[in-house]
């Protein structure tokens, strides 16, 4: 057991009496109460638990909370700057009406912002390539990709 | 007498919640379904009207109860509530329950859609609650079969309209004018010849103390004066969605919660003898750990070995270290290859013949050719994204649930059964679902979650694994289709003969959910002879409703089988296919449910049309096109594909045409059909689930893998626009786009794919 200090969405949480290879997904949805982020396989191959280590895009359920302890991390519930003031993001999604049940958006817009922050403008393939990890059972992958161009500024681009 | 087969219910599979009762208890099997005497529509209606005048309404949401008791009366002013599903606040909150589960399907949208339409209020000001389970007050409340939009369409516009026409009352009587001078618009009651216009908010006392008028005596309003419905109207949760909002079964959270898991047999009915209960009970955070008996009963409680822990991952730890010796002399034994051979070798003998119009052999004898063609799928699981998960809280003698659910009536009867514990002392809260496709019309975690519950003095968030999400499902069945068909000197079809396999459930000898076969699938009523042989395999292996059940498969076998006919012909296609329906004519019973030959026309030409039918492609690229009627809705597709020369198949385009009658929500709509024509090629790619020793194989996305997004094709939809009532739209986008889909693989290649998933002929989709 140990205790874990995680930067979450820019607040120092303290996780105390935790088993260390606990994934980062159940310390955030069990210890923490921030049950946005989601649990789809616990291997790392569908992306609904995706949030953000350092700003970039992880799989929190293959993540174990030790290997995080002091480090930053951003979950759906801290991807927008404040609640008046959504990521472009979240607005696209809510525009293009993406979700069906919803349940693996959160991870797909976490891996967009991550895509999107290292190329504001991707192209089809781009976002194809950069998505690819993320499951949606559902099948909305065409609005997804029209949601992030439409975050990206692309415009109707498609 | 051709036509006789086509009168029959062409939806054998749309009363789910009625074989969810596992016919052992029929009544709470009607009242599920909603069709039991407990209290027919009008009544409903006419009650809930009454208690709506000082009925404190409770509503559910999103898992947390909602008194709005605190609302009711403000200073005097009284909130307008005619029924079950409308509250109109005298400070102008005008509040719509969404009575159904949503499980992506879009109905805690459409569905108030459907009120807010004829209580003629802008969308912008209403605010949807889930409401709560109460068969008396809401009717059947369920997802499934598609169902939501053609049960629910007239009694909720009688919603709408009834209190809408109270609102009128109620301005009549402030002005002293007759009612049938003024109008409703957009939240305001008006009078077109002064110009008055008193808001609903501002009448909302006054309504409240009139008499409910009959539902059956208001008037809908036409549909040329809709101004909500067919819009593009976005889920009412996204906001809540995008921001990780706790919505689903999975987020539930209580105060003091344990978490649990229960480890079944892989084997399915498989039993604990016993177990290493003290070693498990000893890992860290574990509170407690036994053994659950079940009942055994087909979709209620497998026996197995709950943990009970502090943390999800601490039950899943502890899971590892669970040793059970289980007894399987009750289990399945059955392995997917012995089936298979077995199966092979029924169909390609003669067999009882279940079905049988004009003459097959005669066809045969008299034909000019003859072709054989024998198809085969394989089983599938749901893979619902959210795994299965429950949570329960056995307090003060009642059982509580918070469970993604899409058949939430269902539970009560099946844990009062299992438990003892009275139907009424039983809560249901609705949550969202993660994904439901027919998964969860069968409440086994629910029944898991209770089990452990009623031991264990705490709430309890019972989780499954993706692991034990797929190897503990109800399966969509597997099938095998030993098909012949005759083309006569004319070049017409004057043939089809499915000599097929009906796996049955071993519990109850009926066909297992979804595995009915019948000669009305085949939809091409001009076939002057037809017979369906039927061989018949006992199952013990577990199957559900699988998005549009029977037609999800059997679609894909008749749908190419008559490509291959028409081919052997030499004919067209589409002029071959459209030759299948006939003249345009509604057969049967001429009801919703029967087919109606000048809709599948309309569709068929009208998918042709957009599909550039015809039209001359290059070296490698295939057209194929399919059509099918089910859950009511009618559907063709037109699909566009490149196959390379080491079979990579690129699906490029999808053309849909629908008639669902009117449609509700465009976004919702194209979403829904968005959604089938990925699973369908999903599906198609290389899903299949094998079973050895009555144990599943496949465990998780690796070796299930669902389409990714690199691979999904542009989908472009038309709806016809059609005077019928509207229809659900979860499930008839499916079922023709497989075959329409390989069709063009054919076109493309020369290659007729006759086994799913294509994996096994050597394609693979990119």
């Amino acid at each position: 057991m140990a205790t874990i200090q995680i930067n979450v969405n820019g607040e120092s949480r303290e996780i105390s009496d935790i088993d260390p290879t606990t994934p980062l997904l159940w310390a955030l949805r069990d210890h923490l109460g921030m049950v946005g982020t989601k649990f789809g396989c616990g291997k790392g191959l569908c992306g609904a638990c995706t949030v953000h280590l350092n700003g970039t895009a992880i799989r929190s359920c293959s993540t174990p909370v030790s290997a995080v302890n002091g480090l930053n991390v951003t979950t759906i519930e801290g991807l927008a700057h404040d609640e008046d003031h959504l990521h472009p993001l979240q607005e696209a999604w809510m525009e293009h009406d993406v979700p069906q049940c919803g349940y693996c958006q959160a991870g797909q817009m976490m891996n967009a912002a991550s895509l999107l922050a290292t190329n504001p403008k991707p192209s089809d393939s781009d976002i194809d390539n950069a998505m690819a990890g993320n499951i949606c059972r559902c099948g909305t992958y065409q609005r997804i990709r029209k949601a992030i161009h439409t975050a990206a500024g692309n415009g109707g681009a498609a | 007498m051709k036509n006789d087969i086509y009168s029959y219910d062409l939806i054998p599979d749309v009363d789910m919640p009625a074989e969810f009762a596992n016919h052992q208890n029929r009544r709470a099997a009607r009242e599920a379904r909603g069709d039991a005497p407990f209290m027919p529509r009008r009544q409903f209606l006419k009650l809930s009207g009454i208690a709506g005048g000082g009925l404190v309404l409770a509503f559910m949401m999103a898992g947390r109860s909602q008194s709005e008791a605190a609302h009711h009366k403000t200073g005097g002013q009284k909130t307008f509530s005619p029924n079950a599903y409308i509250q109109i606040k005298p400070d102008g909150e005008i509040v719509i329950a969404a009575k159904n589960p949503e499980v992506g399907q879009g109905v805690k949208t459409f569905l108030p859609m459907i009120i807010a339409e004829e209580l003629e209020v802008p969308w912008e000001s209403v605010t949807v609650v889930q409401s709560e389970i109460d068969k008396d007050r809401f009717g059947p409340q369920s997802a499934g079969g598609s169902q939501s939009t053609p049960r629910n369409w007239t009694p909720l516009r009688q919603a709408g309209a009834v209190a809408r026409t109270m609102l009128i009352n109620a301005a009549a009587a402030e002005w002293g004018v007759s009612a049938g001078s003024l109008k409703a618009d957009q939240g305001f009651i008006v009078n077109p010849k002064n110009g008055k216009k008193i808001s609903y908010a501002d009448l909302a006392s006054k309504a409240a103390t009139l008499d409910v008028p009959d539902a059956e005596t208001v008037t809908f309003k036409e549909r040329s004066e809709y101004k909500l419905l067919g819009k593009f109207i976005p889920g009412v949760d996204n906001p809540d969605l995008v921001t990780g909002k706790p919505l689903f079964g999975i987020d539930q959270t209580l105060p003091g919660m344990v978490y649990a898991v229960l480890v079944k047999c892989p084997s399915f009915y498989g039993k604990v003898k016993r177990a290493n209960l003290e070693d498990v009970k000893n890992m860290p955070g574990v509170v407690d750990a036994f053994i659950v008996d079940g009942n055994s009963v087909d979709g209620e409680l497998s026996p197995g070995v709950a943990i009970v822990a502090k943390s999800t991952y601490e039950a899943f730890l502890a899971e590892k270290a669970l040793q059970v010796s289980w007894d399987k002399s009750e289990a399945s034994n059955e392995s997917w290859g012995d089936l298979k051979e077995l199966a092979l070798d029924l169909t390609s003998k003669p067999g009882p013949v279940a079905e049988e119009t004009g003459d097959m052999q005669a066809a045969i004898d008299g034909a000019d050719k003859v072709v054989d063609g024998f198809y085969t799928y394989p089983f599938l699981s749901h893979s619902n994204l959210e795994p299965q998960n429950c949570t329960a809280w056995f307090h003060g003698g009642k059982m509580e649930f918070w469970a993604p659910t899409q058949t939430p009536q269902a539970i009560a009867g099946a844990v009062s059964r299992i438990l003892g514990i009275a139907e009424e002392d039983i809560i249901v809260n609705q949550v969202r679902g993660g994904g439901g496709f027919g998964r969860r019309l069968i409440n086994d975690f629910a029944c898991e979650a209770a089990a452990v519950a009623h031991k264990v003095d705490a709430p309890v968030k019972l989780m499954w694994s993706r692991e034990a999400d797929m190897a503990h499902d109800f399966y969509r069945v597997g099938g095998f289709h030993n098909m012949k068909g005759t083309i006569d000197k004319s070049g017409k079809l004057s043939g089809l003969q499915d000599r097929t396999l009906i796996f049955t459930n071993k519990g109850n000898g009926r066909p297992v959910r979804g595995g009915n076969i019948r000669a009305g699938n085949i939809q091409a009523p001009e076939i002057p002879n037809v017979r369906i042989e039927a061989h018949e395999i006992p199952l013990i292996v577990p199957c559900g409703w699988w998005r549009a059940p029977t037609s999800c498969s059997v679609a894909w076998v008749f749908q190419s089988f008559i490509h291959e006919m028409a081919t052997a012909a030499g004919r067209d296609h589409l002029e071959f296919l459209l030759e299948q329906y006939g003249e345009p004519r509604w057969l049967g019973k001429q009801t919703s449910r029967d087919f109606n030959t000048e809709r599948a026309i309309n569709v068929t030409k009208a998918a042709a049309k957009k599909g550039n039918w015809g039209k001359k492609m290059k070296q490698g690229q295939g057209r194929g096109i399919a059509f099918y009627f089910s859950h009511l809705g009618y559907f063709a597709e037109v699909a566009e594909v490149t196959v390379d020369s080491s079979n990579n198949v690129k699906v490029d385009r999808v053309v849909v045409a629908a008639d669902c009658g009117i449609l509700l929500n465009k976004s919702g709509g194209e979403n829904q059909v968005e959604g089938s024509v990925i699973d369908a090629i999903s599906t198609m790619a290389s899903q299949e689930i094998t079973f050895e020793e009555g144990a599943v194989k496949e465990q998780n996305f690796d070796d299930f893998p669902l389409l990714r997004m690199p691979s999904q094709p542009k989908i472009e939809i038309e709806w016809l626009t059609t005077e019928h009532s509207p229809t659900g739209l979860g499930e008839p986008a499916f079922p023709p786009a497989t075959a329409a889909i390989t069709n063009a693989i054919f076109e493309a290649t020369g290659k007729r794919i006759r086994t799913m998933p294509i994996s096994k002929d050597g394609f693979r989709i990119v």
